[in-house]
């Protein structure tokens, strides 16, 4: 190994920088890729001696042109051993290391349910405060009310009005022939809580009220629990100016405390009013939808069963409503009477 | 060696100067580990009669099963995971959920895709809830627990079919509401009792109430079961 001649110091950096001689040098650590006796097809010029090789193949065989020819062209792109090739390869390599990384960077961004995590991070007796609070009215509404922007109580309480719903829809025969029970639980539960918090809170950017769509979302879950237990009740005790008397107590504490929270956070008559009026309205029309939807059916077995003649199994999906139903009416209905006789 | 020249050369520049000399001996043994034992017991599986795989995975179905039922403080379930119980328990159940077509007297029994979806759902659900309460237990361990411990529901569905044979009255809704009732309440106590332990202390019952909440829409669905006549 010679020494590399007129060799001249380029040294600008302290660590020694590239030198020149070095890839001068012959002999180097360098590979020449001229005189590589390596068929592969990876050089720019072996490819190009190849193609010219084959063009020359082409023009001899004319007859068996129309094959040679779609192999050729194939052949061509990427040399003689086209994907064995190892420029091939080295592309397969980084694209497919380029769309990994793309892919886990997505992956990362998008599923990561850790931007969800601060939502979730209560305790049992915060959410039991929070469940009894929703029903209590607040009485200042010239200072913004506090509230907590949390989502493990709103999504626990929509989960139990599907499965209230689920009963209720059960016990009065429901029957649905596009879709399913669940599915109809579900999306009328999630359907409402999401769409009329958005809709509440666009209103809300209208009026200027200072909220935000995550305060909106925990306001109306927990609004949520006054309609669940109205439900549960009225769901088993089929009495309709009962029904009435919960619907008008429960369901207006819980539309008052949500709506003094809105206006404690509007500055204006009319903004006020259009905002508590909308939520109002549809947070009330939403709980008497969701008992008359359901209920209708076991209203009539009632009044056929208070006739002498009773038809035989009808309108009822299964006999398990129609005993506990009976059951708890008549315990009620003697209960009343008592009551009434005393 | 060109050792004249040293001095003079800038750093690095010596580096392709270097020749071995013949008295420095440069030999060695070039052996590659022993893998050829490993690669055998991972393609072996390969090679074994179909009987010998698919009893070896329903004995360790079966295993498990036995620790839903008798559930002590044992990692099984959570270390070998699987999801062939969750499965067949699913689909047993949704067989026997399933009611006729939509036009028939006995309306509103949940289809096949409702039991599926339902179980399936809810357990990813939950799953999720338990993941950002900050739970430590990972996706599919959650999964298979929750799936496994359908098992007591799975039963009483069967106890209530039996049941039902002889006729639909108020002793043997009783006797059903009991048997899901108890079934219910072993299927939640089960899973805490896997579940539970990777919450910090003062939130399992933040973990506990979905699924209290999920097994007990099973059972609803099973307590209120009624075959076509």
């Amino acid at each position: 190994m010679s020494a590399p001649q007129g060799s001249t110091n380029t040294n600008t950096e302290p660590w020694g920088s590239f030198d020149d001689n070095i890839i001068q040098g012959s002999g180097s650590a360098v590979i020449d890729m001229e005189n590589m006796d390596d068929t592969s097809g990876s050089s720019f010029e072996d490819m190009g001696e190849m193609h010219q090789r084959m063009k020359e193949e082409e023009e001899v065989t004319e007859e068996a042109a129309a094959t040679e020819e779609d192999n050729g062209e194939y052949g061509d792109f990427l040399g003689m051993k086209g994907l064995k090739g190892q420029l091939g390869r080295q592309v397969a390599d980084e694209v497919w290391q380029a769309g990994k990384r793309q892919a886990s960077k997505a992956f990362n961004l998008y599923a990561n349910i850790d931007i969800l995590r601060p939502y979730f991070d209560v305790e049992p007796n915060q959410v039991r405060h929070r469940l009894v609070e929703s029903l209590i009215p607040v009485r200042m509404i010239n200072f913004p009310q506090k509230v907590a922007g949390e989502l493990y109580g709103p999504m626990m309480l929509v989960f139990t009005m599907v499965a209230i719903l689920l009963h209720g829809m059960k016990t009065s025969g429901t029957v649905i022939r596009e879709g399913t029970l669940m599915g109809t639980a579900i999306g009328t539960c999630f359907g409402y809580w999401l769409g009329v918090s958005s809709f509440i809170y666009f209103l809300a950017y209208l009026c200027n009220a200072q909220i935000t769509m995550l305060q909106m979302l925990s306001l109306l879950g927990y609004g949520l629990f006054g309609h669940c237990v109205v439900l549960f009740i009225t769901y088993n005790v089929h009495f309709h100016s009962l029904f009435y008397i919960l619907w008008l107590v429960i369901g207006g504490l819980s539309t008052l405390r949500m709506v003094a929270v809105l206006i404690s956070r509007t500055v204006g008559q009319t903004p006020r009013l259009i905002l508590c009026g909308t939520l109002a309205a549809l947070h009330m029309l939403f709980l008497l939808y969701l008992h008359f939807a359901y209920h209708k059916m076991v209203e009539g077995i009632l009044d056929t069963l208070e006739g002498p003649n009773i038809p035989p199994i009808q309108r009822v999906a299964r006999d398990v409503p129609v005993v506990a139903n009976v059951v708890v009416n008549a315990t009620i209905k003697s209960i009343a009477a008592i009551v009434q006789s005393q | 060696m060109a050792e004249v020249e040293e001095s003079n050369k800038p750093l690095f520049a010596g580096l392709s100067d270097i020749s071995i000399s013949e008295d420095i001996p440069v030999e060695g043994d070039i052996s590659v580990p022993v893998g050829s034992q490993n690669t055998d017991n991972d393609f072996s599986t390969l090679d074994e009669p179909v009987k010998d795989t698919i009893l070896r995975d329903l004995r360790a179905v079966g295993q498990k099963f036995v620790h839903v039922m008798y559930p002590k403080k044992s990692s099984a379930l959570l270390r070998d995971w699987d999801l062939w119980g969750p499965l067949l328990l699913c689909v047993t159940l949704a067989l026997m959920l399933q009611g006729g077509s939509a036009d028939s007297e006995e309306d509103g029994r949940p289809q096949f895709a409702e039991v599926f979806v339902i179980i399936w759902f809810g357990s990813v659900i939950i799953t999720l809830n338990s993941k950002l309460l900050g739970g430590t237990i990972s996706f599919f361990q959650s999964l298979c627990v929750l799936g496994y411990c359908i098992l007591p529901l799975t039963v009483a569905m069967i106890v209530c079919r039996i049941v039902l044979l002889g006729g639909a009255s108020i002793v043997s809704f009783a006797v059903r509401l009991i048997v899901v009732t108890a079934s219910f309440s072993w299927s939640t106590f089960a899973s805490t009792a896997f579940l539970a332990d990777s919450q910090p202390a003062n939130r399992k019952a933040l973990v506990v109430y979905p699924v209290f909440l999920f097994y007990f829409v099973i059972g609803w669905m099973i307590l209120t079961f009624s075959p076509s006549q």
